[in-house]
């Protein structure tokens, strides 16, 4: 099995019927409703945390269907066949990382400025917001698949991988929102470059990470 | 020496004889340290009477960022080396790693009441070190949840090098985000702002804190490798 097939069947099981994708961007929309709820009607309220409740809401939605990223395949043992392939673990780990980043990461890129308008986001916020979630949301699936590989063979590991990646998230969505906010203020935007270098590190890093995650828990 | 120690016989008379020694040393500075910090150093010109608590706060810190590390190079061993008791010793070293942020959470916001006029404010130590408690919780829940004990220290040992790689990220992704607590004052190029006479009580209580993390990190050790014995008596008891 080629990176590019293993994507592809990945990528059929995400957007098919009991996949993530759905799931994902319908968590992301119920949780961008529930906040005006919780802080009140304000727009202007609510355009001052437009930025960072996004990004939260975002990163919490991919979160979400990242338990399933290698468990289901460890669980009816296609993973252990995977692994019996040509393609290295951390071939599989990142074949897994870009189908994620395509169904999930991608989809709320789109969605995000449809939810910053019911936000009232600024105007010049749309142009960065969209920018800063297709940079920064391959480190959450990234770094999201290390927590993944290493939990997947506890049955309730959907419970306590939130907890593992949440710190690790921290620069990226520091850098996400300050990006957007920044934008919307016209100061110079570092916080976008940081988002980028801190994605590229962590897209090139974790598939090694993931990969002993998987190693231990398909070999011990 | 840390590879003779590996034997855990004799890391356990090594271990057994050092003890009482470290332990007692600790807690003789700890003494000295808090004599000095709360009767002998003067109040400070601007915070009054609450520099005293940096005595217990700035080792705790020290300790906790210590702790991680130690943690991070001890797991870096175990899955290098597989070896049975560098688990045990990684393992052992997170409940007091997060007990030592806790600890530095909790008097720093004592500390800030008085002169931030606060419990808690977002600032970039602050939120860092919440964020360190957040990762060595996940580490010992990691450890937890996979009943496999092999397994759990080798993604444990994962979990924790990926922790340390990230951390300085984390940290400066944090002070660029915000900055209100005071800059470094101590390890600076140019030496330290700080009055001598704050400044030596402050170092015996850093290696009393460091000396006290370290017998207490033995203890458990000795425990966890005294329990592991009794569980294997037991069990061959049984087979009999």
């Amino acid at each position: 099995m080629s990176i590019v097939a293993l994507m592809a069947r990945d990528l059929r099981l995400a957007t098919r019927a009991g996949g993530g994708t759905f799931l994902a961007l319908a968590f992301f929309a119920a949780t961008m409703t529930l906040v005006p709820l919780g802080l009140g009607p304000q727009l202007r309220l609510l355009a001052a945390v437009a930025a960072g409740i996004l990004w939260v809401a975002a990163v919490l939605a991919a979160l979400l269907s990242l338990d399933r990223l290698f468990q289901a395949d460890f669980a009816d043992g296609s993973l252990d066949l995977l692994s019996l392939g040509p393609l290295s673990l951390e071939s599989i780990a990142f074949a897994k990382i870009a189908a994620h980043w395509l169904t999930t990461g991608l989809p709320l890129t789109f969605l995000a400025p449809l939810t910053a308008l019911l936000f009232d986001l600024p105007g010049r916020g749309y142009g960065v917001l969209v920018t800063s979630l297709a940079i920064g949301s391959p480190a959450v699936s990234a770094i999201g698949a290390i927590g993944a590989s290493l939990t997947m063979s506890i049955r309730r590991g959907g419970l306590i991988l939130p907890l593992l990646v949440m710190p690790l998230l921290a620069p990226v969505v520091i850098f996400g929102a300050g990006s957007v906010k920044a934008a919307i203020d016209d100061s110079p935007n570092a916080a976008l470059l940081f988002l980028a270098a801190f994605s590229l590190a962590a897209v090139l890093l974790s598939p090694f990470a993931a990969a002993a995650g998987l190693r231990l828990n398909l070999h011990a | 020496m840390m590879f003779a120690l590996a034997n855990p016989k004799r890391f356990m008379e090594f271990s057994g004889t050092s003890l009482p020694w470290i332990a007692s040393a600790a807690g003789i500075l700890i003494g000295v340290g808090l004599y000095f910090a709360l009767f002998v150093v003067p109040p400070e010109r601007l915070q009054g009477e609450t520099v005293r608590i940096m005595y217990v706060h700035v080792p705790a810190a020290w300790t906790a960022m210590m702790a991680y590390a130690i943690m991070a190079v001890v797991s870096l061993v175990a899955l290098i080396n597989r070896h049975p008791l560098a688990d045990v010793a990684a393992r052992e070293a997170a409940p007091l790693g997060a007990l030592f942020t806790a600890l530095a959470l909790v008097t720093g916001s004592l500390w800030g009441k008085p002169t931030w006029g606060t419990y808690w404010v977002w600032d970039a130590r602050l939120t860092s070190f919440l964020l360190l408690l957040f990762l060595y919780l996940g580490y010992i829940a990691l450890w937890n949840a996979i009943e496999d004990e092999v397994r759990a220290a080798r993604a444990a040992a994962v979990l924790a090098i990926v922790g340390a790689v990230n951390l300085p990220v984390i940290a400066f992704s944090v002070e660029w985000w915000n900055t209100l607590h005071q800059g470094e004052s101590i390890f600076r190029p140019g030496g330290p702002v700080i009055a001598p006479v704050f400044l030596w009580p402050l170092f015996v209580m850093a290696v009393g804190y460091t000396l006290l993390f370290a017998s207490l990190w033995i203890v458990r050790i000795r425990t966890a490798i005294i329990r592991r014995s009794i569980r294997a008596r037991l069990s061959g008891i049984r087979e009999q």
